[in-house]
Formats: C-alpha cells, sequence, structure tokens
C-alpha cells in the first residue's frame, strides 16, 4: 500500500461529506443549473491534462494531453456559459403585480 | 516558490468550488457561485500553467482556443436540448479523464516507474473515463433521438454486461499484479467503451433523469481517480463535489419514482405492459379550447403540471401567455413540479423560467397535494405517468408505488394529449377515463396558443 494514499482518502472522504451536505442545500428549483455547473467544476481534470500536454514526453503523451485539454476546456467553457444564461432567467416573484 | 503558488491557487480554487455550490441554495445567490466557480477553475488552470515542468505552450494555447470554439456555441442550446448537451459534456468530462489515463501508463511504464499501485489506480481511472464517455454518449444520443429511445433488450443482456465488467475487471486485477503487460491496456480500454454502451441502450428515455444523473456522479468519480494518480487533492475535492452531486440527484430521481438504481439500471422497464388495458374500450371526454377557458375563467385555483410534452411541443411561451391572462383576471396559478417531470432533474424549472414565470410559482409535488382538494381545474401539459392514480393503488401498475401529483383529486382536470396512445412507458392512464377529467386533443403548444386566443377573443369559438 502506497503512504501517500492516507492523505487523499482523507480529502476523498471530508470532500464527500461536505458535497452532500451542500448539495443537500441547493434548491430544486435549480437542479438543472446545478448539474451543469458541477459538469463545468469536474472539468478541473484540465489540470491533469495540462501537465501531460505541456511536459511533451513523448509524442503519444503529449497528443492525448492536447485533445483531453480541448475536450475540458470545452466543458469548461460552455459548463459555466450555460450555467449563468440558465440562473439568469429565474426571475423574483412579481411583488407589486399581485 | 512556484510550488506554493500553485498549491495555493488550488487551495484558493477548492474554497471557492465549495461555495459556487453553496451559493445555488436559493436563486438570488445562485449567478453568484457561478463568479466563483470560473475564478476557481481561472486560477487552478493558472496555477497549472505555473509548473515548471510544462516545457512547451504551443498545443495547449491550440487546445485552449478549440475548446473554446466548440464551448461557447454549446452554451447556445435552445433550453429543450440542454439535457443532450449536459450528457454530451459528461462524455467529454469522461474523455479527457481516461486520456490522461492512458497517457500516464505509457509514460509511467516507459520511465519504470510504474507500481502495482499506480496501475490499480490508472485502470480504475480509465475504466471509469471511458465508460462514462461511450455512456454519456449513448444518453446524449438518445436523448437526441439520433438512436432510439426505446430501450433496446435482448435476452441475456445481463449476464453479456455484467461478463464483460468482469472481464474488465479481472484483466485490471492481472495488469496491477504485472503492471508492464502493457498489451492489456488497450483491451481494457476497449471493454470500458463497450461496457459503456451496452449499459445505456437497454434504459428508456423516460429514465433519462436517473441516468443522466448517474453518469454525473460517475464523471466526477472519473476525476477523482485521476486526483489519486496525480496525486493531486484539487482534483479529489472537484471530483468528489460532482460526484456527490449526482449521487444525491440519482437518489432524488430514484425516491420520486419509487424504484432502485439496479430496477433504472438492469430493469428495461417499460417493456412489460402495452397489454394490460389494451383490450378494455373505456370511455374518455374530450373537450374544446372554448369549453377549457370558461372553466379556467371561473376558476379560483389553477395548478398546471407540465411534463416532457411540454418540452417537445415547445410550449412553454404559450402558457406563459395563458398565465398572463388567467393572473390579469385574479386566478391563482400554480405549477406542480414532479422532479422526473422532463428528460433531466430541474428541465420543466428552466423551461417555465425561460418563458419568465416567477419562481414562486413553480411548487413541489407535497404542497400541490395538499391543496388539491381546493384546486379548481389541473391542466396537464404533456405529462402522463407523473398524475395517473393507478401509481397510488394498482399494485399490478409497474409505476405502483411512485409519488404522483394527484390532479384526479382536483375538481376538473384538462389533459392535453396529441392522441389516446399511451405514453412512452406503455402504461394506460387512469386519469383520463376519470369523470371529472376533460381530453384537449392536439399538439399542447397549438392547444395552448387556442386556448389564449379565446381569452383574447381572437378564438374562433364565438
Amino acid at each position: 500500500m502506497d503512504p501517500a494514499l492516507w492523505p487523499m482518502l482523507f480529502v476523498l472522504a471530508l470532500a464527500t461529506f461536505l458535497g452532500i451536505e451542500v448539495i443537500r442545500g441547493v434548491s430544486r428549483l435549480l437542479h438543472t443549473p446545478l448539474m451543469s455547473l458541477t459538469n463545468a467544476i469536474s472539468a478541473i481534470a484540465i489540470v491533469g491534462s495540462l501537465l501531460i500536454a505541456g511536459e511533451q514526453k513523448t509524442d503519444l503523451s503529449t497528443l492525448l494531453g492536447t485533445v483531453a485539454v480541448a475536450a475540458s476546456m470545452t466543458n469548461i467553457v460552455s459548463g459555466f456559459l450555460i450555467t449563468d444564461r440558465m440562473l439568469r432567467m429565474f426571475k423574483k416573484p412579481e411583488a407589486g403585480k399581485r | 516558490m512556484i510550488e506554493n503558488l500553485t498549491q495555493a491557487a488550488y487551495l484558493a480554487a477548492s474554497v471557492l468550488f465549495v461555495f459556487s455550490l453553496k451559493w445555488l441554495s436559493h436563486p438570488t445567490t445562485a449567478r453568484r457561485g457561478v463568479v466563483a466557480g470560473s475564478l476557481g477553475m481561472t486560477l487552478a488552470v493558472v496555477g497549472t500553467l505555473l509548473n515548471p515542468h510544462i516545457v512547451s505552450f504551443q498545443w495547449i494555447a491550440v487546445a485552449l482556443l478549440v475548446g473554446t470554439a466548440l464551448g461557447v456555441p454549446l452554451s447556445w442550446v435552445p433550453l429543450t436540448a440542454v439535457p443532450q448537451r449536459t450528457a454530451l459534456s459528461h462524455s467529454f468530462g469522461g474523455l479527457a479523464v481516461g486520456l490522461v489515463g492512458t497517457a500516464k501508463y505509457f509514460l509511467w511504464l516507459e520511465d519504470g516507474s510504474l507500481t502495482g499501485f499506480r496501475t490499480a489506480v490508472l485502470v480504475i481511472e480509465v475504466l471509469l473515463g471511458f465508460l462514462t464517455c461511450t455512456g454519456s454518449l449513448m444518453a446524449a444520443g438518445k436523448l437526441q433521438e439520433v438512436i432510439p429511445t426505446r430501450p433496446i433488450t435482448y435476452r441475456g443482456q445481463n449476464f453479456v454486461n455484467l461478463g464483460l465488467f468482469a472481464l474488465a475487471l479481472g484483466s485490471g486485477v492481472y495488469l496491477a499484479a504485472n503492471p508492464t503487460q502493457w498489451q492489456l491496456f488497450p483491451l481494457i480500454i476497449g471493454l470500458s467503451l463497450l461496457f459503456g454502451v451496452l449499459l445505456i441502450i437497454p434504459i428508456g428515455g423516460a429514465d433519462m433523469p436517473t441516468v443522466i444523473s448517474l453518469l454525473n456522479s460517475y464523471a466526477g468519480l472519473a476525476a477523482v481517480a485521476m486526483g489519486f494518480v496525480l496525486e493531486n487533492n484539487l482534483l479529489i475535492l472537484a471530483g468528489a463535489l460532482d460526484g456527490s452531486s449526482g449521487l444525491i440527484l440519482s437518489i432524488i430521481m430514484c425516491r420520486a419514482m419509487n424504484r432502485s438504481f439496479a430496477n433504472v439500471m438492469f430493469g428495461a422497464f417499460g417493456q412489460v405492459q402495452a397489454t394490460a388495458a389494451a383490450a378494455e374500450q373505456r370511455s374518455f371526454r374530450s373537450a374544446t379550447a372554448l369549453d377549457a377557458m370558461q372553466m379556467l375563467e371561473q376558476a379560483s385555483r389553477v395548478v398546471v403540471v407540465p411534463g416532457y410534452g411540454m418540452a417537445v411541443a415547445q410550449a412553454q411561451h404559450r402558457i406563459r401567455d395563458l398565465y398572463d391572462q388567467l393572473t390579469k383576471r385574479g386566478v391563482d396559478v400554480r405549477f406542480a413540479i414532479h422532479p422526473v417531470a422532463g428528460r433531466m432533474p430541474g428541465h420543466m424549472n428552466v423551461l417555465l423560467a425561460e418563458s419568465d414565470i416567477p419562481y414562486d410559482r413553480l411548487i413541489e409535488v407535497e404542497d400541490a397535494n395538499a391543496d388539491m382538494s381546493q384546486t379548481d381545474v389541473v391542466l396537464v401539459v404533456g405529462a402522463n405517468d407523473i398524475v395517473n392514480p393507478a401509481a397510488r393503488h394498482d399494485k399490478g401498475s409497474p409505476i405502483y408505488g411512485m409519488p404522483i401529483i394527484d390532479a384526479d383529486k382536483a375538481h376538473t382536470v384538462f389533459a392535453i394529449k396529441r392522441s389516446m396512445n399511451p405514453g412512452f412507458a406503455g402504461i394506460e392512464n387512469e386519469l383520463y377515463y376519470r369523470d371529472n377529467c376533460l381530453m384537449l386533443f392536439g399538439d399542447a403548444k397549438a392547444v395552448v396558443g387556442d386556448l389564449v386566443k379565446e381569452f383574447t377573443g381572437e378564438g374562433g369559438g364565438h
């Protein structure tokens, strides 16, 4: 067993707990934006992709890394933009009207 | 020094991601969440680019440009197409994770630093990444209807799927024990890709809200696995946030259908029925737009129950017009949103928000049912199973036990439907044969449009 595993398991356990608590508080109205936002956030895979693409160790790794950066970047850009587009549509209750 | 800067950027990004999701707790703070999330992502990218191991930026720049060029138009899709866009981006996410895992395996193989532990984690990463990739692609295809939305089943399907998965897992275990047997790696990739496809084809369109949530969860877990490979806590945290979000949404969806994960994934819903009530010719009543208008005008409380049919017909803007007409006449109009209405969690809310319905008019099933006996008119727009009273009492029905909106308990129900054909799942809806239910036949957009015309005096009814 690799000793580096333990601190990572700590982070995983705590982050999962935190995630469940935070997500449970998300308004049901916003479940679609929630999914597109977490989509964008999970494109954090770009961190690993950038390293592989930029290290330029072998042609294969550079190619795979570059495609991975492009795929992650697509998710980041479209994820954040569409989330914002959807959230802008949620109008406040029309107080004066009724 | 630079390493410290990078880690500080990652730490800040982690905190921002948590806040980003926390601010989604309410529509008034939600847009702040997007700002926090994109700021966190920018920090993470900049922090990574500081890494001295990155020797060339040429391909990175190209990839970032390509990603932006693809991402911007993908964010302009009509809101009815948001489920397939979401599935497509799960697919991209899985692809990125799988590719990085593949690259890392061969890099480590070459420089001899491949340990059993690293190989095991890589196998998990690649398995999750590639199965999410093809699985989500299939889901996107079904949602876009380029692939048949009905479940595709054959004998021994679950056996084949489990066998494939076991084979992939077995190869993974063998590879972890013998990390240099690289020939197995492409095999594992191939099996994962195939497994992703086979996992999704038996699942029908109506189960997509659960499937898409589950794939969301897989995409997160894949990112977690990548974090373990690269020993990067930011990846683990962000992946875990995504994974738990997908998990919670899947649980909500399953509960809303009174079904288990296993049943959704392996049950091939909608196969059994078809014969049930087909023989019986029961009578129903249909009504005209004018009839409906007169009833609605007299009502003091109206509840609209939207379903996937509203999205298909793009009827949400006509519904807004109807809402305006009724509200102007002092009628209290609310929208009862079932969690599995539509093709992804929250789908109906977004469509109604798009047509400027204030969000305090959107209510949940429990609240709608609590007031149902005092509701004068329920208007069902393109929804079916979620208002079927059989779910409450018919133990033989496949939807028995599913929490439904008790539309039948309202004084009068108008159901907009294209024809009397049973819906996707092939389940006969008892509601339509109730005495208090009147059918409005036609395309949802056209029917609601006619209704509005009756109110504005342009209708042909007078």
